[in-house]
């Protein structure tokens, strides 16, 4: 048996309604775990993108790959590298900032972490951010003094590095 | 162009597929459809419960290598083919699946879908574990693709079921329909040629193979690859194992033949494929039935595992040659590229003889059971009375394993039974569909009394629309492998098992019509198959067998094949 680790599947998928339900529910059914999933379009229109992070050994991966491929709406499959990608996650933080100490301590920090102060309240202050994971729970970390009341996150979203493209073989 | 209602649509679709029978039930949203069917040259088979019209195309589908359609209505009637799906599902079969479904838009009343319509149920979602394709049409037009798609899909590659689902107005409102074939799906395209160089990575290995063995599965019954597959064996002079789904696919009367593994496999062949260096495995998923514990399956053998289906490779079995492509071909392609390199074994190799030595050992000792009348003595004495074409279907249970164990196929498709889902119920119905795709072979369902008691109304279906097969009920009133369990693994504490000495199946089967009789000895048995080969009704021949019997070779659970015995 090989370590379980993180995982991250890009797929080419037909952009219509249904879908995402059949690539959920193949996880459900055979017992496979998501940690995170992002949907968009693609870059063709018709197509959406599927970014899948998994947790499993390699054995794991490798059938969730095929059962993957089995989908007929699913168009492509491609385990990504970790090594050679871009994550980003983009999360939206509603903190606590009763008076100009605590906004200020909040924007400063924001600053740092290069985020943008998308709505001021007189209560609250609400930060947009993107990045890795790893940044974005540092800075949610950093804010837990303020008292945090609500986050979102979209999940991770990846492409691999350099020319090369996940596309469909024609 | 015309243009014509999506009933029509449907049908004409239907034709160009060459549908030409299908197995089901009306109801309120499929009237459009029905009413265009009533003249239309298809033969509608009315069954009396929708898991029965299932079950009857999937054995249509299973005795003629194509599609087998059945049609049930919105809501209830859709949820009653759920089981027919799951079965075909595991066992691979192309079962096709018409549903109607309430409106997809209604102005003026509330009957439209995500309204919990009257009779409305969600049957896409319901079937997409169980399907390999289903889809709702939106709109009229969109049925004639629909209906290509889904055949297509549900019939190439590793075959498997699909369903449409079919809103009520789409039936009824007009379009200009495209009935083109051509057809582009962009995430489907099964891969049917091998590698060639796996192909030749197979072909060194069974070279020099000493001790080769070929472990043959449903994917060869599938692909129709059975002449491929006798000539590769005869020409290596490789014993030929069988799964459960693989039997009938290498006639068992042969000399290399050495039936079924698995947990009711044959000692023979449970024992002798541990003792292979070289397993060639042919269309099978390594199922748990088949290899036991998977530590002990095959430790010193070097496989190569032949699939269409690529999430099978590596998923129960590591294997050493993957080869993702169509038996047939396969099978074609290793017999071509070894035939020049070898002279035709003979059966005088150290290995055959080994393997024809045990094999007249576990012949010699082999138990058909104390008393005279017991269902392996029986099975043997019906293989003696039936052709070579005759089709076997069977129900779950022991009747089942005694089938697979003491009766010999020869042809392949003729032995149609359960193996994934282990649905009981399924035979009967099931060798309905097999006599209407084969009207010319023999069909003989294997039955226990309970499982018979499931779709046994299907008489009715038989009677009426004249189907003419032989249900043999091996009654011990007893749900048989669960008491067999019970007295095996939990002290003889026989908890729901019990059914009774009810009803009188001769009884039963007079009152739908059909021939019904008991028998009480091996001679009378063979009378009244003899007398029911030539009936025109359908003859349930029941056959009372002790309740304490056991089905024998067996794999205790938890064990591996090595584990094999011949009594607990």
């Amino acid at each position: 048996m090989t370590q379980k680790h993180n995982h991250i599947i890009s797929t080419i998928v037909e952009h219509k309604p249904g879908v995402l339900y059949n690539v959920s529910n193949l996880f459900r059914c055979r017992g496979f775990n998501i940690d995170n999933i992002s949907v968009g379009p693609a870059e063709e229109v018709g197509l959406a993108r599927m970014t899948i992070m998994v947790r499993g050994d390699d054995r794991t991966i490798e059938q969730v790959i095929k059962q993957l491929n089995k989908l007929i709406d699913v168009i492509k499959v491609t385990r990504l590298d970790p090594e050679h990608i871009v994550t980003r996650e983009l999360a939206l933080i509603k903190v606590n900032a009763p008076n100009s100490k605590a906004r200020s301590d909040i924007i400063n920090y924001a600053d740092i972490f290069r985020a943008r102060v998308v709505d001021v309240s007189s209560e609250s202050l609400m930060i947009e951010l993107t990045g890795t994971s790893d940044k974005i729970d540092a800075f949610i970390s950093l804010m837990k003094p303020f008292v945090v009341k609500e986050v979102a996150r979209t999940g991770i979203t990846a492409l691999s590095r350099g020319a090369k493209s996940v596309k469909i073989d024609e | 162009m015309a243009k014509m209602t999506g009933a029509k649509a449907l049908i004409e679709s239907l034709k160009r597929e060459k549908v030409d029978v299908m197995f089901g039930i009306s109801g309120g949203a499929l009237l459009p459809i029905h009413d265009v069917l009533y003249d239309s040259g298809i033969r509608h088979i009315l069954a009396r419960h929708e898991q029965g019209a299932a079950h009857a195309a999937d054995g249509y589908a299973r005795a003629s290598g194509r599609a087998g359609v059945c049609m049930a209505t919105s809501g209830p009637g859709a949820t009653n083919i759920v089981t027919g799906l799951a079965n075909a599902y595991l066992d691979s079969s192309p079962v096709i699946a018409l549903t109607g479904q309430v409106n997809t838009y209604s102005a003026n009343s509330s009957y439209m879908i995500g309204r919990d319509a009257f009779q409305e149920a969600d049957i896409i979602g319901i079937t997409t574990p169980i399907t390999k394709y289903n889809v709702q049409v939106k709109s009229a037009a969109e049925i004639p693709k629909a209906v290509r798609m889904t055949f297509h899909i549900a019939t190439t590659g590793r075959p498997g079921p699909a369903l449409i689902d079919i809103p009520k107005d789409t039936q009824t409102a007009k379009a200009e329909m495209d009935f083109s074939d051509n057809l582009q799906i962009r995430g489907y395209k099964p891969n049917i040629e091998p590698h060639p160089l796996q192909i030749k990575k197979a072909v060194k290995l069974l070279l020099k193979a000493e001790r080769p063995m070929i472990l043959a599965g449903g994917g060869v019954n599938i692909s129709n690859a059975s002449p491929e597959l006798l000539q590769l064996a005869e020409l290596l002079m490789t014993p030929v194992a069988t799964t459960f789904m693989g039997k009938s696919c290498f006639p068992e009367n042969h000399p290399l033949s050495i039936g079924n593994i698995g947990m009711h496999g044959t000692m023979l062949a449970n024992k002798m494929i541990l003792e292979a260096d070289v397993l060639l495995a042919v269309g099978t998923r390594f199922q748990d039935r088949s290899t036991g514990t998977l530590d002990t399956f095959c430790p010193d053998a070097t496989i190569i595992h032949v699939d269409i289906d690529a999430a099978e490779i590596g998923k129960n079995v590591d294997v050493d040659v993957p080869i993702v492509a169509d038996a047939k071909t396969t099978l074609k392609l290793i017999h071509q590229q070894l035939v020049n390199k070898i002279k035709k074994k003979g059966d005088d190799n150290a290995w055959v003889k080994r393997v024809k030595e045990v094999k007249d050992k576990y012949l010699s000792e082999m138990d058909l059971g104390k008393g005279k009348l017991t269902s392996p003595k029986l099975l043997r004495e019906l293989r003696k009375l039936l052709p070579e074409n005759a089709i076997i279907a069977t129900e779950v249970g022991q009747n089942q394993m005694w089938a697979a164990l003491h009766f010999q196929t020869i042809k392949p498709r003729t032995f149609i039974s359960s193996g994934g889902l282990g649905t009981m119920g399924f035979g009967f119905p099931a060798s309905l569909g097999a006599k209407v795709a084969r009207p010319e072979c023999p069909v003989v369902d294997i039955a226990g009394d309970g499982s018979f008691r499931m779709t046994e109304q299907e008489l009715g279906t038989s009677v009426t629309e004249d189907i003419p097969v032989i249900v043999v009920v091996l009654n011990n009133s007893v749900l048989g492998m669960v008491a067999q369990w019970q007295r095996l693994f939990y002290k003889s504490r026989y908890a729901a098992v019990k059914l009774g000495t009810v009803p009188d199946f001769a009884k039963l089967a007079q009152a739908y019509g059909a021939e019904g009789v008991r028998i009480g000895s091996l001679d009378e048995f063979s009378d009244a198959v003899k007398k029911a080969l030539k009936c025109e009704v359908t003859t349930v021949i029941d056959v009372p067998i002790n309740p304490e019997d056991d089905v024998f070779p067996m794999v205790p659970p938890g064990k591996g094949l090595k584990d094999t015995v011949v009594g607990l």
